[in-house]
């Protein structure tokens, strides 16, 4: 490209300020393509909400024996008429109640499903990746946000995001509860063995606990919020759990998507199997 | 403009000029001791040359050899110095230094730590023990940031982005300066009872050298202006390893502290080439084998020190011999190399920014790598002349100094850690200086509106001259000028061309023409600069032909090796009725108790009591 | 070959007059902090050889603060909040006249000492540069030297509510900008602003933390 050595062509347009930069929603001087990263993940995380919608309220097929999808688990409640449902013996309260209003559909997902929502919602890497993909503020670095007037932040209606510890704590159950389901895969009837989805389960498990234990809250409750690592023999224990915390802290990035790919995709192949569209290669046999 | 008062004007008790870290401390020290102060920098606090020491402050705590104490710190420093240095500055610097990193520590300094806690130290050319505390390689951003956090707290009045063009005197006192906001290109008139100058140096006349563009020598050449004496002009530090390659950072330093690590020098044909150059002086306490060096760095306490941390004069001298003898780099350097030598992690974790700095400006990984590494001009060794213990200039009354623009503190060399310290130790003694001045005044000096019009007039007249030389252009053709004929090694006819081109270029500097408005010129201020450019490169050239013999930073090719004479002398200038004096003052014997202290062996200063 | 030198050459023989700020020209003294193409950057640390030669390589000055001349901006706001900081305020020194502190105890406050104050991190973060709310917010630099004295182990003083009030910490929405441009690559994010966030969810956010503090009739106060 020819340069141009006449000033006016080099002058900020109308509108600009005085160091040639712009105002205004996407408005930027950078010309690398910082869209794909936002659009990308608006994409996955608009991909993997569409489907979890989906799945959680099937109530079916989340089951074949011994695999439950992670979208069911813990299993409250088992409606025992619903195709590839558990056996109600997996619930924690039995059948599913009579008083159950008509007008909201029978899932035993969506009884559960709000908590690692809320989970990954209030989550301080997502909250970096949807403020930015869904709601423009701003939609990249150096790059115009969708104007607010005035801007408030976290300090208002976002406040509930510091109660993101709660969620934390019951994502701690979750994970607990996604290694017994991925132990009890090893089991069919009884007969130890093992399966593709056993593999699957277990994955999961780790990915979920690869998430959940690199929590910038767990970080802070276990040591973080200390000043002083060496001061007595429980800082320094807390310390080196929090040495631990910091190093899935730092790939926190990583599991969440990872983790989120991988449960999505783990409900769909209990849902494969349950439904018979694919076979579940394992050693027990079919 | 026709009338001083309609010039923005302070008034304070003492004006400190320069905020690195002496400047600074200094401030901090007036303030604390109930003064009206004021700061002024240059740039933006906190950017002064201070954040470029990289290795660390030299104090004898004896955390991590409990064998040091003062008198092994004032012992090398002497020795270091080629027992040039004025003797009760060297004692105060040692004596004073740990109380004033305790200090620090104090005011949120955060140091690396030893295993018990306590500050850690590291080795460095020319200290005998570990005692450079440090953090990392940024030990000069830990002190500045730590110094002017603490600062912002205290009553100091401090003038960012402020060039201060001159000083002003009532009679034989100081009585304040004149200064140009950069911003604005409007003038300002400090009013001062006294005023400490912390400048620092003026590297800036060198083609290759680590300083900034701030370093142009202001300091000296003010001080020069106002009646004050220069010492040991002479004595300019080349810092023996500084980046060669890419061009655009030749001069960059590479911190001694990769030495102190482990890091060793090698010539083209891979040979560790200081074991040649251990000069007498050193012998005893040097490695002379590749095993006893191997020795040291694993922490044997019988094994000497390798012959890479011989002091800066020595390896600066190595290297320019070994390049010259066609044993060079590829560049025309040596090659350091530590990726031999140590860890990749424990690398990255003791030289962030060295791994850093070579990663982004010349794509090597000094992990696997050697780096290329070449003398670089880093320090003024000389300055303004001080009172020892008041660091009061001894010719201008109420003019004071610390930091790198005094001299005598380090005689012919500067060990390295010891310029943080001398910050420290004489910026917290020019502030205290200052105020015991101040009470001895019986009214306030008056400023001369004269000397401030005229102050002003030479200012505005770069900009308002039709046309004239371009101040870029002088500038470069002064540090090639001194590159060549000024380097680290001279002669006597180098010498007299630099002398002769130097007065060529201070009738073109008289002419320079600034184009463009007052607001923040850049070539307004390099034109501005270039008068104390000049004026400290003169000093340098003169004093360094005068001595006629070769001793720490100031090696003459036509007079090798110390004379004894030489070391009873000090070079000293002054402004003269027609130009700049020189002459040699002789010096005074040392106390007999620091002379014992200089001369002993370390055996006998070991086993003596902590000082303090 | 970097930007900053490219700079000097207009500097020396186009436009004398052309304003930049620059120091030491290592990356250690963060005074050359500009716009190229677009991303915050120091012009010392930037490559020219990184840019296709054919390319009009753009430089703007910081678009967040008030611009003086060409690429000099007026960044006297960010001086303005340090001071407002509360200072040091250390333990007692131990007996023997020294502090003693571990390295595990200050790794984490060594990596925010690293700031160099370049500013970027106050350029790029968007309630600064876009939504303006200079009035509330001290922005991400000042949050690295709020950690770096609340974590520090020898400090007695207790600035949480001020981070709240006063330096407005909940304007910020870890979009993590201010960490994407840093040069000296410290966590802005994730190891000083949200550790302080959940400094501030313990004393004002955690009902748990609040019933326990009026149960034991301890407010945690260091």
């Amino acid at each position: 490209m020819a340069v141009s050595t006449n000033p006016a062509d080099h002058a900020p347009a109308a509108g600009t300020r005085p160091g040639g930069h712009k105002d205004g929603f996407r408005a930027t001087s950078r010309k690398d393509h910082w869209a794909t990263e936002p659009l990308a993940v608006l994409i996955g995380l608009s991909l993997f909400i569409i489907y979890a919608t989906w799945a959680a309220f099937q109530g079916n097929h989340y089951y074949v024996s011994p695999y439950l999808s992670p979208f069911y688990s813990p299993l409250l409640w088992v409606n025992p008429d619903a195709a590839g449902a558990a056996p109600v013996a997996h619930a924690w309260f039995g059948s599913w109640p009579q008083w159950w209003p008509a007008f909201i559909p029978i899932s035993p997902s969506i009884l559960i499903l709000p908590f690692p929502g809320a989970f990954r919602f209030t989550c301080y890497y997502y909250r970096k990746a949807y403020y930015r993909s869904f709601a423009g503020m701003p939609p990249g670095c150096a790059v115009g946000p969708i104007p607010q007037h005035p801007y408030k932040g976290e300090t208002k209606f976002l406040l509930f995001q510091n109660l993101h510890r709660y969620a934390m704590y019951i994502a701690l159950i979750f994970v607990v509860v996604l290694w017994t389901d991925a132990v009890r895969a090893f089991f069919k009837d009884g007969r130890f063995g093992i399966g593709v989805g056993t593999v699957v389960l277990i994955i999961n498990a780790a990915l979920l606990s690869g998430y959940t234990f690199g929590c910038h809250s767990l970080r802070h409750l276990v040591g973080g919020r200390l000043d002083c690592f060496s001061c007595s023999s429980s800082c320094e224990a807390r310390h080196s759990l929090w040495s631990k915390i910091t190093g899935f802290n730092e790939r926190h990035m990583q599991y969440a998507w990872m983790s989120l790919f991988w449960v999505a995709f783990t409900d769909f192949y209990v849902r494969m199997v349950s439904l018979g569209y694919i076979p579940d290669f394992n050693t027990w046999g079919r | 403009m026709a009338d001083i008062s309609e010039i923005q004007t302070f008034e304070h008790d003492v004006l400190v000029i320069g905020a690195g870290g002496a400047g600074l401390r200094a401030a901090i020290e007036c303030a604390r001791l109930g003064l009206k102060t004021g700061l002024v920098c240059k740039s933006l606090l906190g950017k002064a040359h201070t954040v470029m020491a990289e290795g660390g402050v030299a104090a004898s705590l004896g955390n991590t050899d409990n064998r040091d104490n003062w008198k092994i710190h004032f012992r090398d420093t002497m020795r270091g110095g080629k027992f040039m240095n004025q003797w009760r500055m060297a004692e105060l610097h040692a004596k004073l230094s740990p109380e004033r990193v305790r200090e620090l520590e104090e005011w949120g300094a955060v140091f690396d730590r030893t295993a018990d806690g306590l500050i850690s130290q590291r080795n460095f050319g020319g200290h005998r023990y570990p005692r450079l505390a440090h953090v990392g390689d940024r030990t000069g951003l830990e002190i500045i940031r730590t110094l002017q956090d603490f600062g912002v707290h205290q009553p100091i009045d401090i003038y960012m982005e402020c060039k201060v063009l001159n000083l002003l005197k009532d009679g034989p006192r100081i009585s304040g300066a004149v200064g140009l906001w950069r911003e604005t290109g409007r003038f300002v008139l400090f009013k001062a009872k006294a005023v400490i100058l912390a400048t620092g140096g003026g590297g800036r006349a060198w083609r290759i050298t680590s300083n900034s563009w701030e370093y142009s020598g202001d300091g000296a050449a003010m001080a020069y202006e106002a009646g004050a004496e220069l010492i040991h002009m002479e004595f300019t530090q080349f810092h023996p390893t500084g980046m060669v390659w890419p061009p655009s950072v030749r001069g960059v330093l590479v911190t001694e502290g990769v030495r102190g690590e482990g890091g060793i020098l090698l010539n083209n044909k891979g040979e560790r080439f200081m074991f040649d150059y251990i000069p007498e002086r050193f012998a005893a306490e040097t490695a002379d084998t590749v095993q006893e060096a191997a020795r040291w760095l694993e922490g044997d306490p019988g094994a000497r020190r390798p012959p890479e941390l011989l002091t800066r004069d020595v390896v600066a001298r190595a290297i320019n011999t070994e390049v010259k003898a066609g044993r060079g780099s590829t560049h025309g350097g040596v090659y350091l190399d530590i990726a031999s030598r140590r860890s990749a992690e424990d690398i990255k974790r003791k030289l962030p920014s060295m791994y850093h700095q070579f990663k982004e400006l010349a794509e090597i990984d000094i992990t696997k790598e050697p780096m290329e590494v070449g003398p670089t001009m880093h320090y003024f060794m000389g300055g303004i002349r001080v009172d020892d213990d008041t660091q009061m200039s001894q010719t201008v009354d109420g003019l004071f100094a610390c930091g790198e623009c005094t001299g005598g503190m380090h005689g012919a060399n500067r060990l390295g850690g010891n310029s943080l310290s001398d910050l420290l130790v004489f910026g917290q003694l020019a502030g205290a200086g200052a105020s015991d001045y101040i009470q001895t005044l019986e009214k306030a000096p008056e400023v001369d509106s004269d000397q401030v019009m005229e102050v002003i007039r030479e200012a505005t007249d770069v900009l308002n001259r039709e046309d004239g030389p371009n101040p870029y252009v002088l500038q470069e053709k002064l540090q090639d000028m001194m590159q060549t004929n000024v380097g680290i090694i001279r002669t006597r006819a180098e010498l007299e061309e630099a002398l002769r081109q130097l007065e060529d270029l201070k009738r073109e500097a008289a002419l320079v023409k600034a184009h463009g408005a007052s607001q923040y010129n850049p070539g307004w201020h390099q034109a501005l600069d270039l008068t104390s450019l000049l004026t400290t490169a003169e000093a340098v050239a003169r004093a360094a032909l005068i001595r006629e013999e070769s001793r720490g930073g100031h090696t003459r090719d036509d007079f090798q090796g110390e004379r004894e004479e030489w070391g009873k002398h000090n070079v000293i200038i002054s402004k003269g009725e027609s130009g700049m004096n020189v002459r040699t003052d002789v010096r005074p014997d040392p106390p007999a108790d620091l002379a014992a202290i200089a001369y002993a062996s370390l055996e006998e200063l070991e086993g003596t009591a902590k000082v303090k | 070959m970097v930007v900053l030198d490219a700079i000097h050459r207009i500097q020396a023989l186009h436009a004398n007059d052309l304003a930049c700020r620059w120091n030491c020209k290592a990356g250690k003294c963060g005074s050359c902090s500009m716009e190229i193409n677009g991303r915050p950057k120091l012009a010392c640390m930037t490559r020219l050889s990184d840019y296709d030669p054919e390319e009009t390589i753009t430089v703007q000055p910081m678009k967040t603060f008030p611009i003086i001349k060409d690429l000099v901006t007026d960044v006297s706001f960010n001086y303005e909040v340090n001071k407002r900081i509360p200072p040091f305020k250390p333990k007692p020194r131990d007996a023997d006249g020294n502090y003693r502190m571990m390295q595990k105890d200050v790794d984490r406050i060594q990596e925010f000492r690293k700031c160099i104050e370049c500013f970027l991190c106050q350029d790029v973060c968007h309630v600064l540069r876009d939504h303006r709310r200079q009035d509330a917010f001290a922005g991400p630099r000042w949050f690295i030297r709020l950690a770096s004295l609340e974590m520090h182990p020898l400090d007695t003083a207790d600035r949480v509510s001020q981070i709240k009030e006063d330096f407005g910490i909940g304007f910020c929405n870890i979009t993590k900008c201010c960490t994407e441009v840093c040069p000296e690559g410290i966590h802005i994010t994730d190891n000083a602003i949200i550790p302080l966030k959940e400094r501030l969810a313990d004393r004002y956010y955690d009902p748990v933390m609040w019933l326990m503090r009026k149960i034991t009739g301890k407010d945690r106060k260091k």
